[in-house]
């Protein structure tokens, strides 16, 4: 069947109440955000709700006609689950429309704890195939799932065809390319785990330091980059640093490069995908307002059967370039 | 859509003049504007948290002297300084005066300045995500600061402030005004 006219969910990233407005009002369908806690992948200092924001912010969206998640998607850490258990108490009373959660334990809480609330099982859990991802929808009774960026077009069309719960996949935003809440590598620099505390190259452990005209970046003690003058900054996280092996420099794991795959929402939708999801809750309400006014135009016009237009955010993207990530793999 | 290489630079012939300008009265003027915008938005404070007690030093490049904010609770500072004079800081950021005002009244985005060069920071890179977070959550608009500044003549003040703010972001072509947002 064909997804020509299909009108495609919006789901954009809010970092602070003001940024959570300009979304909305730039025409996001749906916003995530969460608890200024390590129960959230963005613990980042000055950024997130108090339950209080979150109440106001969930009752503006409603007045708007939009929808609001809240990302309780951290792995709860030994001896510690009562916060996690809370804020999942916390976003139930707020009236939150759904919970984006990665941890069985916390899912099953919340199953049991909140049956009328709506799971959104988060990228963290790295379900990427049909029979884990029904699983989750057969025990805990999970509406949509958050695809990990490790898949094709193609790949997402076959999960699609053998899975009865909605999907939702990345479209714009910074790429994690490992399989998401299975990265090590900020651990082992800071001691901070990304899928426990929060926060993937925490910024209590980075340090930027401009040595003879070239940018240095540092997380935990380690160079992780070194640019110079002219050349663009990337955030400063492992997996797009820069290094020495044997004969080679440069980028032993990814090229720091962001996702842009506004010119796939076509294939997305033929592909069978429900939601459009874009990242960056770390950055200010002038890129969410930008990015979401941008992507809001694009599944309108394909929604109405126009062409897509993709490509005008490169200047606000890591490394100033894009990509379509695994959505187009060529080197397979 | 704005593109971080069109930031434009204070002209050159200006930051020469400013040069030997006294600074005492611009940091008199800091030290008010910081109080006045503390006290409208309590809730920067929230977001800050600890980092509140860091020292900042807020570097436009283009101009030849430099800020240095202390934005504590009790007795925030913000303190015109020449560079050689610019003791110690925690954490220090850098960049066109253009691209230092933009940040505050939300019309840059931070991390896209970063990526850009056009903005650069040093030292304490806990503290300036939490005053960025914290500032860009209060959707500052610099004429109604620059009109509070005036107490209870803010009224009168508020027409002039918002003319000279809308000439200095032409100038700068950068909006510091907010008069077409509403979040009703
Ligand atoms: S190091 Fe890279 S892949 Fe690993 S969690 Fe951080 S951003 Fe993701």
């Amino acid at each position: 069947m064909s997804a020509r006219g299909k009108k495609l969910e919006l789901v954009c990233p809010a970092g602070t109440p003001a940024a959570f407005r300009a979304a909305i009002d730039a025409g996001a369908h749906t916003v995530y955000c969460g608890f200024n806690d390590e129960t959230n992948a963005r613990n980042f200092p000055g950024l997130n709700f108090s339950t209080e924001e979150l109440a106001t912010s969930v009752a503006y969206a409603h007045k708007k006609g939009a929808h609001a998640l809240v990302a309780i998607n951290t792995f709860p850490r030994a001896g510690a689950v009562e916060l996690w258990h809370k804020r999942v108490d916390d976003a139930a009373k707020v009236g939150a429309d759904a919970v984006i959660l990665a941890d069985i334990g916390l899912l099953d809480y919340a199953s049991k704890k909140h049956p009328n609330l709506r799971l959104h099982l988060s990228v963290q859990a790295a379900a990427a195939n049909a029979d884990a991802i029904s699983f989750y929808a057969r025990a805990f009774g999970v509406k949509r799932v958050v695809l990990p960026r490790v898949l094709t077009v193609q790949e997402i069309a076959a999960v699609n065809r053998d899975i009865e719960i909605e999907t939702e996949v990345f479209i714009f935003g910074g790429l994690c390319v490992m399989a998401e809440g299975r990265c090590s590598l900020s651990s082992y620099a800071t001691g901070k785990s990304p899928n426990m505390n929060g926060a993937c190259s925490p910024a209590s452990h980075v340090e930027y330091r401009e040595e003879d005209d070239e940018l240095v970046s540092r997380l935990g003690g380690f160079a992780i980059h070194r640019v110079g003058a002219k050349e663009a900054a990337p955030y400063p996280t492992l997996c797009k640093g820069c290094f020495e092996a044997g004969e080679y420099k440069g980028h032993v794991f990814e090229d720091p490069s962001s996702l842009d795959a506004g010119a796939l929402i076509p294939q997305l939708a033929e592909a069978g995908v429900t939601a459009l999801k874009i990242e960056g809750r770390q950055r200010s309400r002038s890129y969410t307002e930008a990015v979401v006014r941008n992507f809001r135009k694009a599944v309108d016009d394909y929604a109405a059967g126009r062409p897509v237009v993709g490509g005008a955010l490169r200047d606000l993207t890591e490394g100033q370039t894009t990509t379509a990530g695994s959505y187009r793999k060529t080197w397979r | 859509m704005w593109n971080a290489k069109d930031i434009p630079l204070f002209p050159a012939v200006g930051a020469a003049m400013l040069r030997f300008a006294p600074l005492t009265p611009l940091s008199m003027a800091g030290a008010h504007l910081v109080k006045t915008l503390i006290r409208r938005h309590p809730s920067l404070f929230s977001r800050l948290g600890e980092q509140a007690d860091k020292v900042f030093l807020i570097d436009p490049t283009d101009l030849p002297f430099a800020f240095r904010l202390q934005p504590h609770l009790e007795a925030p500072t913000l303190e015109a300084v020449r560079r050689e004079d610019a003791g110690l800081w925690d954490a220090r950021i850098g960049g066109p005066l253009a691209a230092l005002l933009g940040l505050v009244h939300g019309v840059y985005d931070g991390d896209a300045l970063f990526f850009s060069r056009d903005l650069v920071i040093e030292g304490d890179t806990e503290a300036v995500l939490a005053l960025r977070n914290a500032i860009d959550n209060e959707e500052i608009d610099l004429a109604s600061e620059i009109a509070a500044l005036f107490g209870p003549f803010e009224h009168v003040a508020a027409t002039p402030a918002r003319k000279v703010s809308s000439a200095v972001g032409h100038f700068f072509g950068v909006a510091l005004t907010r008069e077409n947002e509403n979040h009703a």
